[in-house]
């Protein structure tokens, strides 16, 4: 109980403090090398066709995770993710199987309308209606899906070669496929601009503390609302980025992506009470998520046991962070 | 001369929720360059009155106009823009953010913010810093530097000097005085009559939602100030009901004895013994450490120092379970913290007893209805609705959170504000069921905040004010005014007058 205690503490070394306050972007990147290293030493013939393959994999998830991200920093939850992955990717899908390049790329414009829609639609009734946002999320989850369905009833489709060599194909080196590209290009198009204006503070204010945020002059409403359609725009993405990187669509792809997104985005240092986190984590820890199937791959495991490693990882990360604060408070 | 300008004026403003009405008539005028004082006992309406002005809740009647023009707020950015910003009793920041970001999300400008905070002691503030990552102090200081650097004309202070070191109070008082000077207008809400003396101009007093007064705040305007808040009803509760005597108690071992206890913000050092047969009440405004008193000796919460012995033995509680089993129940104040509002009146009365685990084996269901039903009896609760607790009344919900207590065997009842929006027969019966608990040898401790109520169930009661006890009186000399009076801190301190 000292008296006016100025905010300082010079005394921090700044990487230290770098690290500190964004753990994301120094934590994940260290974690997805360690993988990388270890995936090297048991596959030795690690070639440039390995990384593209994971390149590929890994862009939707990172694209559901960043989907996932939004949502949560504003203090909320999408499970409609997946479905909005699956809806927008059979859509493409659909409609680009006979469609040359010019128009492939006018309908992935469209197709992005559509997922920054559907969020809209989540926002609006998560807003209004005052049903808890896991209970709204879910049950659009489910007619999305079905949406999906009566869009594609199996997994088909397709769309012009030239379009899916976006994603499939390489850039520069064979080691730099155009999928890692456009997961950059898309993220930091989208999120940068939001994160470096007032919409981005507003997002991290209302998922920290929605009454201090109203009592600040926030337009707490709204600033959700524009959360969850950030949040099915990222998800349209993700679906024109799997049809890219598998060539056709698929309309059962939700539950994994809702799931696995989400999982990428608590591993990746987004806290679920909101507020905290970036984008650099989760879309890295996509990358781990995937790694890890093939990782047991090359172990001769069977790849099954992927899920009961990834959920070890959340609960050890989770259990670390938490452990972390609390040694910090402990220090105070 | 001319009179000054009339900043801000609300006529007749009136506001319910659901059936409870915060306020009826709510009336005041600020001129430029005054400090006015907003002041009311608890429930009086103050804070609901400050969430209309900023714009957290739309008004049901009345009328705002600032310099004459009719406003009406949706937001608190609308009244900020207005020119009308508040700084609140716990800082409006946001804890994930660093203080420039905070400033931003307010849109006050950084400069300016830096300069006020040096003002206020702060030179070289890191506003990179994250809010919650600093000390609480510092917070009020950022939360209020932000406000004075939106340049409002019009500046609602709520509490902020509550738990605050005097020397950090005094550059607070500078700055509202600067404010004052430059013709600017202060709403200044405070529990401490000294500070409203010092530095106001002129209170304007609510009782009940409605604006019972204005007054100049001269020397010797407190009394006037306490028969405002008080009005007409001290003659009632003084014809109210003879209190029962206090017994003499002599060496006998205290049920509960509390010694120096001291947990949190606002719990500072707090000392008293209660006895087997006693009702001990606790008069204090909103946030002067009763409610982390009770926490601690119910084992809610730790104690940061100090004492707490129960029949002769030191306790230290880590979970309520330890102070249920040393015979120490709490009623708290929101019901909803400990009902199962789902499910039926005799399952919540018997919860506290399936207390230990390891007690295997299929309810005794047979021995536990006994128990409930005589329970429920013994507090008359309306069972027309058993099946769901919470379709009972608020006042019978109430009953039943005693109830609970009385089908297990307790030695000590803490009952935290156990009438709150009750209506007046329950409250009636509440306070008759107190007195023959102690009659049956329990010790009670209650806290009411409504003060007329001291005397119909305690024998004895000690005030707090800033998280000490400042006095100490018996049931007889517990008139409303002595306790309001006391509540505000206008007596020296029992002891340690500092």
């Amino acid at each position: 109980m000292t008296s006016a205690n100025p905010p300082h503490d010079a005394g921090r070394a700044g990487l230290g403090r770098f690290a500190q306050r964004h753990p994301g972007l120094v934590g994940m990147p260290l974690f997805l090398l360690l993988f990388l290293a270890v995936t090297v030493a048991i596959h030795p013939s690690y070639s440039s066709f390995d990384a593209q393959s994971l390149a590929m994999g890994a862009m939707p998830l990172a694209l559901a995770a960043a989907a996932q991200t939004v949502v949560v920093i504003s203090g909320g939850i999408d499970l409609s993710v997946g479905s909005m992955i699956a809806v927008t990717n059979v859509l493409a899908a659909a409609t680009m199987e006979h469609a040359n390049f010019g128009q492939a790329v006018l309908l992935s414009v469209l197709v992005l309308a559509i997922g920054a829609a559907m969020g809209a639609a989540n926002g609006l009734i998560v807003v209004y209606s005052r049903v808890p946002d896991v209970v709204v999320t879910l049950t659009t989850g489910f007619i999305w899906s079905g949406v999906a369905l009566l869009i594609l009833e199996k997994p088909g489709g397709g769309a012009p070669d030239r379009f899916l060599s976006l994603g499939a194909g390489t850039f520069a080196t064979p080691w730099i496929s155009g999928a890692l590209i456009l997961l950059i290009a898309s993220v930091a198009i989208i999120w940068i601009p939001v994160q470096r204006s007032r919409l981005g503070l507003l997002l991290y204010a209302i998922g920290s503390d929605k009454a201090a945020a109203f009592r600040s002059g926030v337009n707490v409403e709204r600033t959700r609302f524009l959360a969850y359609v950030l949040g099915g725009l990222f998800s349209a993405v993700g679906g024109i980025g799997l049809i890219m990187t598998t060539g056709i669509g698929s309309p059962l792809a939700g539950v994994y992506y809702t799931l696995s997104g989400l999982a990428a985005a608590v591993l990746g240092g987004v806290s679920l009470s909101g507020g905290r986190g970036g984008m650099v984590g989760p879309v890295v820890a996509a990358y781990v998520l995937t790694l890890i199937p093939t990782d047991l791959i090359f172990l001769n495991i069977d790849p099954n046991f992927g899920q009961v490693i990834q959920g070890t990882l959340i609960v050890l990360v989770v259990m670390a962070g938490g452990l972390v604060a609390l040694l910090r408070a402990r220090k105070r | 001369m001319s009179a000054p300008e009339i900043l801000l004026a609300v006529n007749g403003l009136a506001k319910r929720f659901g059936a409870v009405v915060a306020l009826r008539d709510a009336s005041l005028e600020l001129r430029a360059g005054e400090v006015q004082a907003l002041m009311g006992a608890n429930g009086a309406g103050k804070s609901t009155l400050v969430k209309i002005l900023t714009g957290v809740f739309g008004a049901d009647g009345g009328e705002i106009t600032i310099r004459g023009r009719a406003c009406r707020f949706r937001s608190p950015a609308e009244a900020r823009d207005a020119g009308l910003v508040s700084v609140y009793q716990d800082p409006a920041l946001v804890p994930d953010l660093t203080v420039a970001q905070n400033l931003r999300l307010a849109r006050a400008p950084l400069d300016a913010a830096r300069q006020w905070l040096t003002e206020l002691g702060i030179a070289d503030p890191d506003v990179g810093a994250f809010v919650r990552d600093l000390p609480f102090q510092t917070l009020r200081l950022i939360d209020l530097a932000r406000a004075l650097a939106s340049d409002p004309s019009i500046l609602l202070i709520d509490e902020i000097t509550a738990s605050l070191p005097a020397d950090l109070s005094a550059r607070i008082f500078a700055i509202v005085r600067h404010w004052r000077e430059r013709g600017r207008g202060v709403i200044f809400i405070s529990h401490r009559m000294a500070e409203v003396s010092v530095l106001c101009d002129r209170a304007t007093v609510l009782r009940d939602g409605v604006t019972v007064g204005a007054t100049e705040t001269a020397r010797g305007s407190e009394e006037r100030i306490v028969e405002l808040m008080l009005g007409y009803e001290v003659a009632r509760a003084a014809a109210d009901t003879a209190p029962t005597p206090g017994q003499p108690y002599g060496d006998a071992v205290p049920a509960l004895e509390v010694n120096h206890l001291r947990a949190g913000r606002l719990l500072q050092d707090v000392s008293f013994a209660l006895h087997p047969g006693e009702v001990l009440g606790i008069a204090a405004l909103d946030g002067q450490g009763q409610e982390e008193l009770f926490d601690c000796i119910a084992g809610v919460r730790d104690r940061d120092g100090g004492e707490i012995h129960s029949h002769g033995a030191l306790r230290r509680f880590r979970h309520p379970a330890d102070a249920i089993r040393a015979g120490i129940v709490l009623v708290p104040a929101n019901r909803l913290q400990a009902m199962l509002p789902q499910r039926s009146i005799r399952e919540n009365v018997a919860l506290p007893s399936y207390g230990p685990l390891s007690r295997w084996g299929p309810i005794a269901m047979r021995r536990e209805r006994g128990r409930v039903e005589n329970a429920i009896r013994r507090l008359q609760v309306d069972t027309r609705a058993e099946s769901e607790l919470r379709r009972l009344s608020g006042g019978n919900q109430q009953k039943v959170m005693i109830a609970r207590w009385l089908a297990s065997a307790f030695k000590i009842l803490l009952c935290f504000d156990p009438t709150r929006g009750i209506d007046i027969g329950t409250k009636r019966q509440i306070y008759a069921l107190l007195r023959e608990l102690a009659a049956a040898g329990s010790a009670v401790l209650l806290f009411t905040s409504e003060l007329p109520e001291i005397r119909l169930a305690c024998d004895r009661v000690i005030v707090l004010f800033g998280g000490r006890v400042v006095r100490e009186m018996s049931a007889a000399e517990a008139d409303e005014a002595t306790l309001l009076r006391a509540a505000h801190g206008l007596v020296a301190r029992r002891e340690d007058a500092a």
